[in-house]
């Protein structure tokens, strides 16, 4: 396995605050990785460091054996992008517009537009199937269309790698599932190395190659997603009694909750 | 099957040498209708007075013709008036619209950024302290302003500056500051209260080629550096997060917007005094007008020149007597028409 993105003795926190501790990673090339853990674990802290948004304390990410914080921004924002978890764009920014700015690292001052960028940015819009919607502003989408607009913009920034932060929250399941298809089309198609955080662990075990558990700032477990979802680690990360089935549909595992004893008898007194 | 390439709507690619950008046919519209109305209203301006010029010899004369008299009153004391009107409104409306843009927030204005209340602090000081006659007022308020926004900038400064943060510090500074103002005022004999009133409404009353000369020099510089930030302000609209991973250094390039917006504020501020309004309402204006996401800056400019130049002509024509300050126009003529353009564009306020 190779990695050209790695973290190495990470220490990251806000304030006073440490929130990730001691952490290695190797993002594996060309593969889907999907980050799990409770709320507040770190995994979005996490997420931040690899794109460069946050300096770590201790340690350092190393891209391509060089240190992140050593390269230059836009050197480094045309080899990672980044989707934080609520992005913001101002009102009345078309989507042609949004995804436009995804070739911001690619532009300087006297070369702001290219032919070149207008064959990325439509494609980008083909692939995510809003190009229908190009004209119109981000802020009248549905949070479906949304989302999609935003990834189509971390898409026409042409990374190899990808970090998605939470890019299923807010959205009902179908949508879900239409942004996850999209995510497994850019890795199979494009080859692109992706790291996302999800919070479904039914879907992450679809969807990932790599799965990372995380609990109180450290990695518990990785590996595929058969060897990482045990009911012993999701006992032991998220407190939770669950049993664990192939998924009827695509063999991965499926994590099903059990009723906790109050929850029953509430059911039933009901 | 590849389609027709996808292209913003109303977009235009340009090229000049080695520059490609793309522009919005409709600015080129409205900043086009801009120049030629502030054009005119200059030229009629200019032929306003107690020595009455007609438009068609204003043009004579500004193109080297006319007789004595007319290039006296014409090139010596009213141009310079009029000039001193187009370069203020054009530099607070280019300082707003970035202002505006860089804050994220359609109801800052390079008073947030602590440059106008400083430059009052300055000016009344002087015209309080050294008494009115003393040249040293516009010297005095571009020192007021530079000293106020570095303080504003440091104290807001937080390991970075959050555009948020800077609005509600600029606020607090800006309360300070202007309760220095009127404990002069208070102090001042009535004489000089009275020029500092004066001063703190706005004025281009008497502008002079002294003071067309350093403003013009500011702008020939300020102006091409704020229209050449845009290509950073595309990518500063956005959220810190979304901001830095477009490979945008966030604190360099926010800096550089701040010192824009600063040093073309504190330009027009020193000139003319606070033009009430004009960093507010135009930027907004001219966003209603082209479309798109944020305020459009070379346009504001034109409009800002095109607001200041035509609220001075109302304010030396209206009443027959005496002049108004020109700030106090501004306000009269620029709110209706914003609030107009709200009701009418049922478009939500965004910078």
């Amino acid at each position: 396995m190779t990695a050209r993105l790695r973290a190495s003795a990470l220490r990251l926190g806000y304030g006073d605050a440490v929130v990730v501790d001691g952490l290695d990673l190797d993002v594996p090339d060309g593969k889907v990785t999907a980050v799990v853990g409770p709320n507040g674990c770190g995994k979005s802290t996490l997420l931040r460091a690899l794109g460069r948004l946050l300096r770590p304390r201790a340690g350092e990410v190393r891209l391509d054996g060089r240190r992140l914080d050593r390269i230059p921004t836009r050197e480094v924002a045309r080899t990672i992008g980044m989707l934080p978890q609520s992005p913001v764009a101002p009102d009345g920014l078309t989507v042609a517009d949004l995804v436009m700015r995804g070739r911001h690292p690619h532009q300087n001052w006297f070369r702001q537009w290219s032919a070149a960028d207008q064959e990325v940015v439509t494609e980008a819009l083909e692939w995510t199937d809003i190009r229908d919607l190009a004209d119109r502003a981000v802020d009248t989408l549905s949070g479906g269309q949304r989302q999609r607009a935003w990834i189509s913009m971390a898409l026409a920034q042409g990374t190899e790698i990808l970090l998605l932060d939470e890019p299923t929250t807010y959205l009902d399941l179908s949508h879900q599932i239409d942004v996850l298809d999209l995510v497994a089309r850019l890795h199979r198609e494009r080859g692109r190395t992706i790291v996302m955080v999800l919070h479904d662990l039914s879907l992450a075990a679809r969807y990932a190659d790599h799965v990372v558990a995380m609990r109180d700032g450290r990695i518990v477990a990785q590996g595929p997603p058969a060897s990482v979802f045990t009911v012993e680690l999701l006992a032991d990360v998220f407190g939770l009694a669950a049993l664990v089935v192939p998924d009827p549909a695509t063999g991965t595992p499926l994590v099903v909750p059990l009723p906790r004893p109050a929850t029953r008898m509430a059911n039933q007194a009901v | 099957m590849t389609a027709l390439l996808v292209r913003p709507a109303g977009r235009r690619l340009v090229r000049a040498g080695r520059l490609s950008t793309t522009v919005s046919a409709r600015s080129v519209v409205v900043g086009a209708a801009g120049l030629a109305a502030t054009a005119a209203v200059a030229v009629v301006s200019i032929g306003q007075g107690s020595f009455t010029i007609a438009p068609a010899d204003v043009v004579d004369v500004l193109l080297g013709g006319g007789t004595g008299a007319q290039r006296l009153v014409v090139l010596d004391l009213r141009l310079p008036r009029i000039l001193t009107a187009l370069l203020v409104g054009a530099a607070l409306a280019a300082s707003g619209a970035l202002t505006q843009t860089f804050t994220r927030n359609p109801l800052a204005s390079p008073d947030v950024l602590g440059v106008t209340n400083g430059a009052s602090l300055g000016a009344v000081a002087v015209i309080v302290l050294a008494g009115p006659a003393s040249g040293a007022v516009p010297l005095a308020a571009l020192a007021g302003g530079l000293v106020a926004a570095t303080l504003v900038y440091l104290l807001a400064w937080r390991r970075g500056i959050d555009g948020y943060r800077l609005v509600l510090v600029g606020l607090g500074v800006g309360e300070i500051v202007q309760s220095g103002v009127s404990w002069f005022l208070v102090r001042a004999e009535i004489v000089d209260a009275a020029r500092a009133t004066v001063w703190l409404n706005g004025s281009v009353a008497g502008a002079d080629w002294a003071q067309v000369r350093p403003l013009a020099a500011a702008l020939a510089v300020l102006l091409p550096v704020a229209v050449a930030t845009s290509f950073t302000l595309q990518a500063l609209q956005f959220d810190d997060d979304v901001t830095r991973s477009l490979g945008v250094r966030l604190q360099p390039a926010r800096l550089a917007v701040v010192l824009t917006a600063v040093a073309l504020a504190a330009a027009a501020v020193s000139a003319a005094g606070p033009v009430e309004f004009v960093a507010f309402v135009v930027p907004q204006i001219a966003l209603r007008l082209c479309g798109g996401s944020r305020p459009p800056v070379l346009v504001s400019a034109i409009l800002g020149a095109l607001l200041v130049s035509a609220a001075d002509l109302a304010a030396r024509t209206t009443l027959p007597d005496r002049e108004l300050p020109v700030g106090l126009v501004t306000a009269i003529v620029g709110a209706p028409y914003l609030l107009w353009l709200l009701v009418r564009t049922n478009r939500r306020v965004s910078a």
